[in-house]
């Protein structure tokens, strides 16, 4: 019932205006969670939010012109409002993926041909920033597992690196070198393997929009939004640890496993609560995003403090 | 320098200035209404939704940023007035200060109210452990004995040569204020590095003017 095929063309026509797409959502929430059952990304949310304390208020998608027009994408621009801006005019067609590595089926593929295989599916999901603020985000998309046992990795591969496109001529921000271009981003095998780990390609049932990391961009909803890399134009599978562009950048405040965590701080402020956009009162962050039933049993005996 | 010039305004005028007194073009009006325009125009965005999605970040940057951006201003005043001799320049500088801190105060209060919800826990937990919010909190505390000795009443009270001493904390305040910046930014540290060169430069010309007035004295003798 919410598994839904589409493709990224979808007629205007058939585009849901937001306000019933909103009363359709809390009506499938109404019939429970039990409805969800075996549909890994609905029943994450029903349950987790559940369980919060009384006091949180419930999961709300987040609004269209929020979720399209706050957004960190600093190829874009470093102001939130930039990305909507300046990726207005942002062409992903054609759009070509370089898949090399550890892997039997290296070569550059056209986008189409490379995730045409996987109709996308609605997953919604808690995104939260490592900035202390947050959305829920109703995206289309597909497990990237699917797409890496079409690839065929080799045992050697234990990280999957994905890179964003570097295109100063489209994206301005890469004019200056605020960060090191292009954007890269890293998962452990079991992480990307994780089945709520989505490559998304839509959201709010439209292709994804430039500047939400069209046309296509990973999304980890336990981890914080920068490792959900935008943009991908190349997918590695590694032996070892990729570097990753924020950790690059500051090692101390931004690690590789990045995981939703309210009781590691940022150095530099705190991780224990955020505020969902389009909402006043902070409320507090929840373990892996709330996501920790399914993605905790990873990182058994992992000392999460030092590897933030 | 003149007995019948008042304390006040041998502040005013630095007590640099020659002890003739003009009348006063409205400079002090002038300056406070353009320093307000700001503030108008966030609490047009804020009726309008012209803050976008995260209306709270929103008001916290433009307050801060103009809070900041007034206190540099303010400290431009004097230079500006010595190198262009438009000696009744000085009169926006009290205007310009107290409005500086009055985006300050408004910068803290967005904070502690819609931003914190009065979680006096994260507030006091935030001041003494996050060293860009310790440095923010620090440059209030420095500017409110300023504002509050801000007017010509407190001047005569205070005496025109201890009141210069005192607003003398402007200057780490300034200091502690683009710490502040500095040490929120993620990635582009180049604005609050832009706006500590002009402070240190502020803050060097100050060094100069004293040793140039130092040097005066001594001439005078």
């Amino acid at each position: 019932m919410l598994i839904r095929r589409g493709s990224d063309q979808i007629p205007s026509s058939e585009i849901t205006p937001e306000a019933e797409y909103l009363n359709r959502r809390q009506f499938i929430r109404r019939l429970g969670a039990g409805a969800a059952a075996g549909i890994p990304a609905v029943s994450a949310l029903a349950s987790t939010a559940g369980a919060q304390s009384a006091g949180a208020a419930e999961d709300e998608l987040t609004s269209f012109g929020a979720i399209t027009s706050y957004n960190n994408f600093y190829e874009f621009g470093l102001d939130k409002e930039d990305p909507a801006r300046y990726a207005q005019d942002f062409v992903t067609r054609p759009w070509t993926v370089r898949v090399d590595g550890h892997v039997k089926r290296p070569a550059t593929y056209d986008l189409a041909d490379l995730i045409g295989p996987f109709p996308p599916e609605e997953r919604i999901y808690r995104l939260r920033c490592v900035e202390a603020w947050s959305m829920v985000i109703p995206w289309h998309g597909f497990p990237l597992a699917q797409l890496i046992n079409r690839l065929e990795p080799t045992p050697s591969a234990r990280y999957v690196a994905f890179e964003t496109l570097y295109d100063p001529s489209q994206m301005p921000g890469q004019r200056d070198n605020v960060l090191e271009w292009p954007y890269r981003e890293g998962l452990r095998m079991d992480e990307a393997m994780h089945p709520l780990t989505i490559l998304a390609v839509g959201l709010y049932d439209q292709p994804l929009p430039g500047q939400n990391g069209a046309p296509f961009r990973l999304v980890v909803p336990w981890k914080y939004g920068f490792k959900s890399i935008k943009s991908i134009v190349r997918i590695s599978f590694v032996e070892q640890e990729p570097p990753t562009t924020w950790n690059m950048m500051a090692p101390n405040e931004y690690g590789f496993y990045a995981n939703v965590n309210p009781e590691v701080d940022h150095p530099r402020w705190s991780q224990a609560r955020e505020r969902r956009v389009g909402e006043f009162r902070r409320r507090p962050t929840l373990m892996f995003n709330g996501y920790g039933d399914q993605v905790a049993s990873m990182y058994s005996g992992m000392d999460l403090r030092r590897n933030f | 320098m003149s007995e019948t010039t008042s304390l006040a305004e041998r502040v005013d005028r630095g007590g640099l200035g020659t002890a003739v007194r003009v009348r006063r073009p409205p400079i002090a009006a002038a300056a406070a209404l353009l320093a307000l325009v700001p503030l108008a125009n966030i609490g047009w965005d804020a009726v309008t939704g012209g803050l976008g999605a995260e209306p709270v970040e929103a008001l916290m940057r433009r307050t801060g940023w103009w809070a900041l951006t007034l206190l540099v201003i303010t400290l431009a005043v004097t230079p500006v007035r010595r190198f262009s001799g438009w000696n009744s320049l000085i009169q926006a500088r009290r205007p310009l200060g107290v409005i500086a801190f009055a985006y300050a105060s408004l910068h803290f209060t967005i904070y502690i109210t819609i931003d914190q919800w009065f979680a006096v826990q994260y507030i006091v937990e935030d001041i003494l452990e996050r060293p860009f919010i310790t440095a923010g909190f620090a440059a209030l505390v420095l500017l409110t004995p300023l504002a509050a000795t801000s007017t010509r009443n407190s001047i005569r009270r205070i005496g025109g040569k201890r009141w210069r001493r005192l607003h003398r904390l402007i200057y780490p305040a300034a200091l502690l204020a683009v710490l502040h910046y500095f040490w929120l930014v993620k990635a582009d540290t180049r604005p609050p590095l832009l706006y500590a060169g002009i402070v240190i430069v502020l803050l060097l010309l100050r060094v100069r003017f004293a040793g140039a007035r130092q040097g005066g004295k001594r001439g005078a003798r």
